[in-house]
């Protein structure tokens, strides 16, 4: 069972990197990079069970907070195109 | 399974990299780039380098993607093409990866017990750690304890890189401050 879940997981990261390389938007590519981290948690968390040790599965915690530090980052940088950008700053 | 595994991933990071190559707006290289950063961490997680993965994950996708897009901010986002000629940078780096690679050949086959570097103070550190440190986790002891100073050296250095960026940003910020008020 954990064999297939990683076969999928795979196949889906395979797809996800094509997204990020042809994507011809930047939208796409935000999108397929945020999908390639949730792929490695799952990666990470499936081969912690394939392998008989799943104690690694809290590390798979900080991947996800980087995840979202860097898809915000991302997108910070897209509304503002400024990663200090402060709200409070700019109001008259 | 973890050869088939490793297969995967490290053509994935075959892809991607020929990817980031080709790839002409800078945008597409930063997440490109953070792909292959999952990428390796995952590698490393098969390899059971956990420890390692971790770094990879935290320096290598987070932080450093955060950091490209702040240099992107200063500079433009399509990568110009060099006016220089490209076969002299070629050679050296082919030069250097076939000694690399040269290199490798007389390393002792991977996972091999009895290669140099656990037959060296390895032993030492499985038999007496738990007795002359204390400390329950084997990797622990040795980085905390047996190359403490190591450990201690590389500290300061990273806090001293840390003190020097956050002065440089901390200059930039109050120059761009009276600028405005000028």
């Amino acid at each position: 069972m954990f064999i297939a879940a990683t076969a999928a997981i795979l196949m889906a990261l395979s797809l996800a990197i094509a997204r990020a390389i042809w994507g011809p938007t930047v939208f796409d590519r935000v999108l397929a990079g945020n999908s390639v981290g949730i792929l490695a948690i799952l990666l990470l968390a499936v081969v912690g069970f394939l392998t008989g040790r799943p104690a690694f599965l809290d590390i798979a915690l900080t991947y996800a907070l980087l995840n979202l530090i860097g898809t915000l980052a991302v997108l910070k940088f897209f509304r503002h195109g400024d990663l200090a950008y402060d709200v409070e700053e700019r109001k008259p | 399974m973890e050869p088939i595994i490793n297969m995967a991933l490290l053509t994935m990071l075959a892809v991607v990299t020929v990817a980031i190559i080709g790839q002409r707006s800078l945008f597409g290289v930063v997440i490109l780039a953070s792909i292959y950063s999952f990428l390796i961490a995952s590698v490393l997680v098969v390899l059971d380098a956990v420890d390692v993965a971790m770094t990879e994950a935290s320096v290598g996708a987070g932080i450093s993607t955060v950091l490209l897009l702040a240099a992107l901010h200063l500079v433009k986002t399509i990568e110009v093409l060099p006016t220089q000629p490209r076969l002299p940078p070629l050679l050296v780096s082919a030069l250097a990866g076939v000694t690399v690679i040269w290199g490798t050949l007389v390393l002792p086959p991977f996972g091999t017990a009895d290669a140099p570097i656990h037959r060296h103070v390895v032993p030492r550190y499985i038999e007496r750690s738990i007795e002359e440190t204390n400390v329950p986790n084997l990797v622990s002891s040795i980085l905390a304890d047996y190359r403490g100073y190591d450990t201690l050296g590389e500290t300061t250095v990273i806090f001293t890189a840390g003190i020097g960026v956050l002065l440089l940003l901390r200059g930039t910020r109050r120059r761009g401050h009276n600028d405005r008020a000028d």
